[in-house]
């Protein structure tokens, strides 16, 4: 009993490496001696391999998919007793070879002299014969399979655009562990994509991060194009956290993306300022803290209901009307920004969207928000107000049409009309902007849009506090 | 409807197109009295008597050249190459004169250049080229090269009524083994439009002539691991339906191309280059090519076998595309 090697011969005097494309055997499997055992291919030919001897196929050392330098031991074949392996294992040897294709082969030289080493991208300088399998070196030397790794296809890549996905977080199934096409629209099928892209305006996600995501992920040039600037000497050179790197990419991606466009709106926050004072303790007994912010929201949500293009997202060459009413509320954080989200918000009363907006901020804070709670908004709201901002111009949070921004909400002096005698008074003031994308939401139902919101503000119902 | 051969097919079209214009006439090696090589003219002289199926001396180039002199005068001549391996013979009138006629003197030439063509046949290097490549490269011409008894009818009408000159590539390995049954009526195919052979959702074969039928069996082993093949069937090399080409590839995300010619210089190349400049961003794995190796073809069976591009070729590359 012996075991034998099998090495990846070399197929062509200029072939450094070659690729395992299947195993036609399995361990455990009998052989014969010339019985084809693996395919593989080469920069130049693809052939089926031939068992160097008979046997009983004992190890599989470089698995489907994997690249190897030429020589490498790919798998062991156990042999029977007495029987004699040929003299280099892996040579499509004689004439018998029942691979055809093999025969295009130059015979492995069997001095090791000087075969392709300089040419193998393998880890370690390889002038010895069986460079053990692949995998990463863990020296800081880039490994075949790493290099492969980050390799993707083009319809990948364009795909992965789409969705401001991060290909190297992305489970490959092809060879050498790339990522195929049916790998990336399975990610984004079981979820993955909205995880990973929820960005945009205000945004990002920080314990949204798929957990594949490999911590020592190279760092990785934002989106192309993008001028680098210099540190001048005694700078502070700060790199990129990862919610920095996607808050980025998405603010770029929205600007490229959507033509956006923006309309301020003055808002007499009166009527809602007297109910607040009046509801305050009432709310607060109960646990929850009653905003402007909520009332804005509610405001909000219901006259999305009556105006579904500004609760839409741009497919390809079409408008996608949203079913749902999804509130996004941008959430500043002390390492970035992030945007949970209010599902069904047209459905809950002043007292439940208070309470959601309470409770996704405070978790936001603590980190405590699960995946799907920054997913599938359909519009968000920002408040750069509390930060005493005047009003802001807001980027688009993708793939959404519009985002409202909140500004400060201060008394002024203002000009009221009261049975046609018009005088000055103090009123609780302030401004909404809306950034919409004029790709599918024109000016006018915008400026529709935010009337509806405006007088729903002013004109606040009592019985709905 | 009885079921007619690739070979009876074409000479359905020439017949019915010379009954339909006085026009139309046949020239060629020994195609009246004998019936031509493969005796694809065989009976049209007794039909249509020797003015109209004329036989000629072994000169290629005097054919092409007769052939552009009585287009010019308002005639459809249909020439037959004996081998298409000895259209070289013609490749100066072809390229020189009838593919520039129409430019530099506003004499256009409404003829056809025919002949048996590929291998697979144990004919050895001057009996089984493929030499569309070589006028791929010239504009001015028109190329076609069917692959099913339907369209070998119907491109050869097609090909005769064209104003301009259409080489017509016919297989010698698909004259008999292949067979259809003929639409009824005025049977056109037309020239320039790919033909889908087979339905597919993971890898688009883009092949012609012979090799589509190789494909197809390629698409039926592979089917029995679960891989779904498109066979996009080209019809038309010349001008190209890259249309029919774009629409598979982002269909399927992988284009194999295939075809019997040596790969260097082969018509594959261009189709990878189009496929590259028209639809790059919907590849899900590099675009291949199975072909001939770059070698005379040998005489010895085994030698052809190995030479020519074979189903298990276009498998193997299958496998590795879709795991690539």
């Amino acid at each position: 009993m012996a075991r034998i090697d099998v090495i990846m011969p070399q197929m062509g005097e200029s072939i450094a490496e070659g690729t395992i494309s299947r195993w036609i055997k399995k361990v455990g499997d009998a052989v014969k001696r010339d019985e084809p055992i693996f395919e593989i291919s080469t920069d130049k030919v693809d052939a089926e391999i031939p068992s160097p001897t008979a046997g009983t196929l004992a190890e599989i050392l470089v698995q489907e998919g994997q690249t190897v330098a030429v020589q490498t031991v790919v798998a062991r074949i156990e042999t029977e007793a007495g029987a004699v392996a040929a003299p280099a294992a892996g040579a499509p040897a004689g004439g018998t070879a029942a691979a055809a294709p093999a025969a295009v082969a130059t015979p492995p030289a069997p001095a090791p002299s000087a075969p392709a080493a300089a040419a193998a991208p393998a880890a370690a300088p390889s002038t010895a014969r069986p460079a053990p399998a692949p995998t990463p070196a863990g020296n800081g030397v880039e490994s075949i399979e790493e290099r492969l790794r980050r390799r993707s296809t083009p319809v990948v890549r364009k795909i992965a655009a789409e969705h401001g996905l991060d290909i190297s977080s992305i489970p490959g199934t092809g060879m050498a562990g790339r990522v195929t096409k049916s790998d990336v629209i399975g990610y984004i099928e079981a979820g993955g994509a909205a995880a990973a892209a929820p960005a945009a305006a205000p945004v990002s996600a920080p314990a949204v991060a798929p957990a594949a995501a490999p911590a020592a992920a190279p760092p990785v040039a934002v989106p192309a194009g993008y001028p680098a600037a210099d540190a001048w000497e005694g700078d502070t050179v700060e790199p990129w956290s990862r919610i920095r790197k996607l808050t980025a990419e998405h603010m770029i991606m929205s600007r490229r993306t959507s033509a956006h466009v923006a309309t301020f709106f003055d808002i007499d926050y009166s009527r809602v300022a007297q109910l607040r004072a009046k509801k305050k303790a009432e709310y607060a007994a109960r646990g929850v803290n009653l905003t402007f912010l909520a009332f804005i929201a509610k405001a909000v949500a219901d006259s999305l209901r009556k105006h579904p293009t500004v609760n839409a997202a741009v497919g390809h060459e079409t408008t996608i009307l949203r079913r749902d009413i999804n509130l996004g509320i941008a959430v500043a954080l002390d390492w970035g920004l992030i945007v949970p989200v209010i599902k069904h918000a047209d459905e809950l009363s002043l007292l439940g969207l208070a309470r959601s907006i309470n409770d996704l901020a405070e978790r936001a804070r603590g980190k405590k928000l699960s995946p799907d709670e920054v997913q599938k908004g359909t519009f968000t709201i920002t408040n750069p107000g509390v930060f005493g901002s005047t009003i802001g111009v807001p980027i688009i949070n993708q793939p959404q049409v519009a985002i409202l921004a909140v500004g400060t909400i201060t008394k002024q002096p203002a000009v009221m009309t009261v049975d046609g005698v018009d005088s000055i008074g103090i009123r609780t003031m302030g401004m909404l902007s809306l950034s919409f994308d004029h790709r599918i939401v024109d000016g006018s139902d915008a400026d529709k849009f935010m009337a509806d919101v405006k007088k729903s503000i002013e004109t606040f119902s009592e019985g709905a506090v | 409807m009885a079921e007619v051969t690739y070979l009876e097919a074409i000479r359905e079209g020439i017949t019915e197109e010379m009954e339909r214009d006085q026009n139309v006439f046949c020239l060629g090696e020994d195609i009246g009295k004998y019936g031509g090589a493969f005796k694809v003219t065989e009976g049209l002289q007794d039909r249509f008597g020797e003015k109209r199926v004329i036989d000629t001396p072994i000169s290629e180039a005097a054919i092409v050249g007769a052939a552009a002199g009585a287009s010019h005068m308002g005639l459809r001549p249909v020439c037959e190459m004996q081998f298409i391996d000895f259209i070289s013979c013609a490749y100066d009138m072809l390229t020189n004169y009838v593919a520039t006629a129409r430019y530099r003197a506003f004499l256009p030439c409404p003829m056809v250049v025919r002949g048996p063509s590929g291998g697979y046949v144990r004919g050895g290097p001057f009996h089984s080229q493929n030499p569309e490549a070589a006028f791929l490269h010239t504009p001015g011409l028109k190329i076609v090269y069917p692959a099913t008894a339907e369209d070998a009818k119907g491109l050869i009408k097609s090909a005769i009524r064209d104003d301009d000159c259409v080489l017509f590539f016919e297989h010698k390995y698909l004259y008999r083994r292949v067979k259809g049954t003929m639409p009824a009526g005025d049977h056109v195919v037309p020239i320039g439009k790919a033909r889908v052979a087979r339905e597919g959702t993971d890898l688009s074969v883009i092949t012609y002539a012979a090799t589509v039928w190789k494909a197809l069996e390629a698409a039926e082993e592979l089917a029995k691991d679960g891989v779904s093949v498109e066979v996009i069937d080209l019809r038309t090399l010349l001008p190209m339906d890259d249309e029919a080409i774009v629409a598979s590839v982002k269909k399927t995300n992988r284009a194999l191309v295939v075809h019997e010619d040596t790969v260097t210089g082969g018509i594959a190349g261009e189709i990878t280059a189009r496929i590259n400049e028209l639809c790059f961003e919907w590849l899900d794995a590099p675009v291949r090519r199975v072909a001939a190796h770059d070698v005379p073809l040998p005489y010895a069976p085994t030698l052809e076998d190995f030479v020519l591009p074979q189903t298990s070729d276009i498998v193997r590359a299958a496998r590795w595309m879709v795991a690539y």
